[in-house]
């Protein structure tokens, strides 16, 4: 089964019926344990206290913020070079996503800062170029909501959303680049104790699969209602 | 060679012209520099120090200004699909299109700038670094925003809309030029860093601008 097969969206339809049930289960059951890992079973900090919980919804949301760009530049690939009719589907469906995970990046990490860093906000390489990355996100739905024509709407980000795929690196490399307030990664460098490690590792599963389950939704919401929209026009067509 | 320099004084000589606009952008930039002081009080000592980023500021929405019709006004008359029959590759004659838009509408930004820098209490030294990374950075802003601009033809729709979607990926240009300026008025910072960026920045929308604007005007044929 490849790419190519599930290019027709009757295919795609009744593939994604089958799976996205399952999707919605694992999802609640990683959230799930993940929150009672958050709150009764794991410590607080011994600097931060309460607030290091905090970990356990801010990164995982940053990260899923920027794996839903790089799939919506994955599917921008997919609508120039291959003309694949569900890349256009995928982009329009994972915008919104996207940018309500970087709503929620943004926020979660302001709340962090106020009582860490004890500023809601800096103007640091980090912060900055993600606060990018949430206008341009916004600017891409602005361009799906203004198109009249789906098919040329879909080329027109796809431009957009490679341009704006410079920005990835930068948010990654950014805390490196630019020593400022934001601290780099150190989950996967083991330079955060295990204690903490359980409900991170459970809540980055269940926001994952919570993309998937949204994105696969939301495209199929999107093919019906295609579907209803050139029904409507055959009826209005054959009523006149 | 002759018909991309030809395209290039067209450009020119229709923003100059009656229902042009080029001098609009600088009518504008005055009065960004202008209503500033209004805003944030007449202390000279802060704005010589705010000074270079509110030149940068007004020069940046300058530059947005007229974007949307770059190429839309061309593209209704016929004249684009006249350019692109003529054997000149698409990207070339995006190029040629920012160009003689720069040469039109940020050029004159750049004259202005050590005038203008007269009315924001900017020093000498001051003065020469403004100037000199808007000389570098305009062309930038205006190959990014024409990105933009080509975006508008496929859209068939102006005004905000363009704004909107260039403003962001102006913002590392901003910020090199800015620094590289604050480097030179209040320091201790050294000037070449930010400036070298600059230039890297301006050279590297040399390539993207035309790239992807033409892949933007060819997303719009049926």
């Amino acid at each position: 089964m490849g790419v190519a097969q599930l290019a027709n969206p009757t295919r795609f339809l009744s593939i994604s019926g089958k799976i996205l049930p399952w999707f919605w289960v694992v999802t609640a059951i990683l959230i799930a344990g993940g929150l009672y890992f958050a709150f009764p079973g794991s410590p607080p900090d011994a600097e931060m206290g309460e607030v290091v919980r905090l970990m356990y919804v801010h990164p995982p949301a940053a990260w899923l913020a920027m794996l839903c760009y790089a799939a919506m530049a994955v599917a921008a690939l997919g609508t120039l070079i291959w003309r694949h009719p569900l890349a256009d589907v995928a982009q329009k469906a994972a915008a919104p996503i996207g940018a309500a995970f970087t709503f929620l990046g943004l926020v979660t990490g302001m709340l962090w800062g106020q009582p860490t860093w004890g500023t809601w906000w800096v103007w640091d390489g980090r912060l900055t170029s993600f606060l990018v990355l949430f206008l341009m996100y916004l600017g891409l739905i602005a361009i799906w909501m203004t198109a009249s024509d789906q098919g040329r709407a879909a080329r027109i980000v796809s431009i957009l959303t490679l341009v704006g795929a410079v920005n990835i690196p930068i948010i990654h490399f950014s805390v490196e680049w630019w020593s400022t307030l934001h601290q780099p990664a150190g989950v996967l460098e083991g330079q955060t104790d295990a204690a903490f490690l359980p409900p991170m590792f459970l809540m980055l599963g269940g926001y994952t699969t919570l993309f998937v389950s949204l994105l696969l939704t939301r495209m199929r919401t999107e093919i019906l209602g295609r579907r209803l929209r050139t029904l409507q026009m055959q009826a209005a067509g054959a009523g006149a | 060679m002759s018909a991309f320099f030809a395209i290039v004084a067209q450009t020119v000589t229709l923003s100059f012209r009656i229902g042009g606009g080029a001098l609009v952008g600088l009518i504008f930039f005055l009065s960004v520099v202008i209503v500033v002081p209004f805003g944030v009080g007449p202390d000279l000592n802060l704005l010589s120090r705010i000074g270079p980023a509110i030149l940068w500021i007004g020069a940046l929405l300058a530059t947005l200004l007229g974007l949307d019709r770059l190429f839309q006004d061309d593209r209704d008359d016929g004249t684009l699909d006249q350019l692109r029959l003529s054997g000149l590759p698409l990207e070339a004659i995006v190029l040629a299109k920012a160009i003689g838009h720069w040469i039109a509408t940020g050029l004159p930004l750049v004259v202005a700038a050590p005038v203008f820098s007269l009315f924001l209490n900017i020093d000498p030294a001051g003065i020469g670094a403004v100037t000199l990374t808007l000389l570098i950075g305009t062309p930038g802003l205006t190959l990014i925003g024409t990105i933009g601009g080509a975006l508008m033809v496929a859209l068939r729709r102006g005004g905000m809309l363009v704004a909107v979607l260039v403003l962001p990926f102006t913002i590392p240009i901003l910020i090199f030029g800015v620094s590289a300026d604050n480097a030179v008025i209040v320091g201790p910072q050294p000037f070449t860093p930010p400036f070298l960026i600059l230039c890297a920045l301006t050279l590297f929308s040399f390539v993207i601008g035309p790239v992807a604007g033409a892949a933007a005007i060819r997303a719009s044929d049926d």
